[in-house]
């Protein structure tokens, strides 16, 4: 039987990669790979998933240096002479094997304003917003973020700078500041401004070359670029 | 906020995230940046040379026919050009709003920078 | 230092940008057509001393990159060696002045009227 060497990453971020052998099989993903290691070789190994689909984004991880979903990355896609490194994602404090603590990464996208604020209730119509609309568009290209955590991962500028909000938090916003019916823009856009917020993207493009949706947070993260320093010219923030 | 300090907890990328065109043209945009600014008080004081006459300038021109010199001029114009292409690159990412045909500014940004450096080049004899 | 003046920052560094793409490549241009016959500095002076066009467009040049390059340095500076905040602020302004007033000897020199 063909079988796949696998170094996978154990303890905390002072561990180290242990390795096992694991059968190959056909359409095989790296997270079939992990769900074997700790059923079938170590049931102490740490791991996060859960809809094993590409919906839920908990599964993601560093598979041969790259940020990846392992529910969506088939073995055959990244083996190299028949054998896979995995480890947990990059730029989160590492708990235990392959799972981070993603606190820092969700606080982001409260301090980047990532939430609705509307002004209508219950009791009004419907706001009509026309999917021709520039702005519907611009929310379309971005709105489909399940906060996988890939491109956080991915980002040399949240290594470099740990208050930067990072490419989710970024491209939560903008799909916010073009939602024509929200009531919080000024304060949104004063939240994502300057050195740890969208300013500090130098357009590695990191984050859209490993998004697993195909989104590209850089083309957002240019947008709040573009629209923070209007706000700021017109002096409204 | 994390006990760690000044750095982003967790642990770090190494070059298998980072190989792709666009990481490049960032470490050429972010090297060239760094050697103009500092060729550039050099480059002053050369010029400066000038209030001393032609001949204060003949005297910087002289030496500037040291083939190595020739070499690092080339580099120079290299550099100059790749930084101007990259960042008008940069630009146009920046200040439109997202298109297909600017995943290809890079090539033309590279092409530019190899074209200015070669018409320099062959110019210079 | 606020979250506006960082802004500012970003914005001043764009359009300066904008202004050097463009000065650059007059540049690239003038230095190619320049160096086919070989430089002298009889030739050179010639060419520039008392040229009120050229003046002003290295006096612009030199005010671009002198804005340009100082904010370009922070970044470097706060992301390689964690050096951010007043200090390094301090440090770089003084460098911007410097390099512009440096560069303005330089523009002087070649495009004034003559031999000082």
């Amino acid at each position: 039987m063909q079988t796949l060497k696998v170094k996978v990453w154990r303890g905390a971020e002072n561990g180290a990669f242990q390795e096992f052998e694991v059968p190959r099989q056909e359409s095989q993903t790296v997270l079939d790979v992990v769900t074997y290691v700790q059923r079938k070789c170590d049931p102490t190994l740490a791991y996060r998933f859960a809809c094993r689909v590409g919906v839920c984004g908990s599964c993601a991880m560093t598979v041969n240096g790259r940020s990846r979903w392992t529910c969506r990355t088939h073995v055959d896609k990244v083996a190299e002479d028949g054998s896979v490194e995995i480890a947990p994602l990059r730029n989160l404090p590492v708990i235990k094997d392959l799972v981070t603590d993603m606190r820092e990464f969700f606080d982001k996208w409260a301090k980047a304003r990532g939430r609705f604020s509307g002004s209508k209730t219950r009791k009004d119509e419907f706001e009509r917003v026309s999917p021709e609309s520039k702005e519907r568009k611009r929310v379309d290209a971005g709105i489909e973020c399940i906060g996988c955590g890939v491109c956080y991962s991915a980002c040399d500028v949240v290594s470099w700078n740990k208050d930067y909000l990072g490419p989710a938090a970024l491209n939560r916003a903008w799909t916010l500041v073009n939602d024509v019916r929200d009531t919080a823009q000024s304060e949104r856009l004063a939240a994502v401004a300057g050195d740890a917020g969208c300013h500090a993207c130098h357009t590695h493009l990191n984050c859209t070359e490993r998004c697993p949706k195909g989104l590209s947070p850089t083309a957002g993260i240019a947008g709040l670029k573009r629209a923070v320093l209007s706000a700021t010219l017109s002096g409204k923030i | 906020m994390s006990a760690a300090g000044i750095h982003t907890p967790g642990m770090k990328n190494d070059y298998r995230a980072r190989n792709h065109p666009a990481y490049w043209a960032f470490i050429v945009h972010r090297l060239s940046g760094l050697l103009l600014t500092l060729f550039l008080p050099l480059h002053f004081w050369a010029l400066g040379q000038a209030f001393h006459g032609a001949a204060g300038l003949d005297g910087f021109l002289a030496w500037t026919q040291n083939p190595l010199v020739k070499f690092a001029e080339t580099g120079l114009v290299l550099l100059l050009a790749a930084h101007m292409a990259g960042g008008a690159r940069l630009l146009l990412i920046e200040f439109l709003d997202w298109r297909e045909w600017q995943k290809s500014l890079l090539a033309v940004a590279a092409g530019l920078s190899l074209a200015f450096g070669l018409a320099f080049a062959l110019n210079l004899g | 230092m606020s979250r506006r003046s960082e802004v500012l920052l970003w914005g001043a560094q764009r359009m300066s940008a904008m202004v050097l793409a463009l000065c650059v490549v007059v540049h690239l241009i003038t230095m190619i057509l320049a160096v086919r016959s070989g430089l002298s500095g009889a030739e050179i002076l010639g060419r520039t001393q008392g040229n009120v066009a050229w003046f002003a467009f290295y006096t612009l040049f030199v005010i671009a990159v002198s804005v340009h390059a100082p904010i370009g340095l922070r970044t470097i500076l706060g992301e390689t060696l964690g050096w951010r905040g007043g200090a390094t602020n301090l440090l770089l302004t003084a460098f911007g002045i410097a390099l512009a007033l440096w560069g303005l000897r330089a523009v002087f020199a070649v495009f004034g009227g003559g031999p000082a």
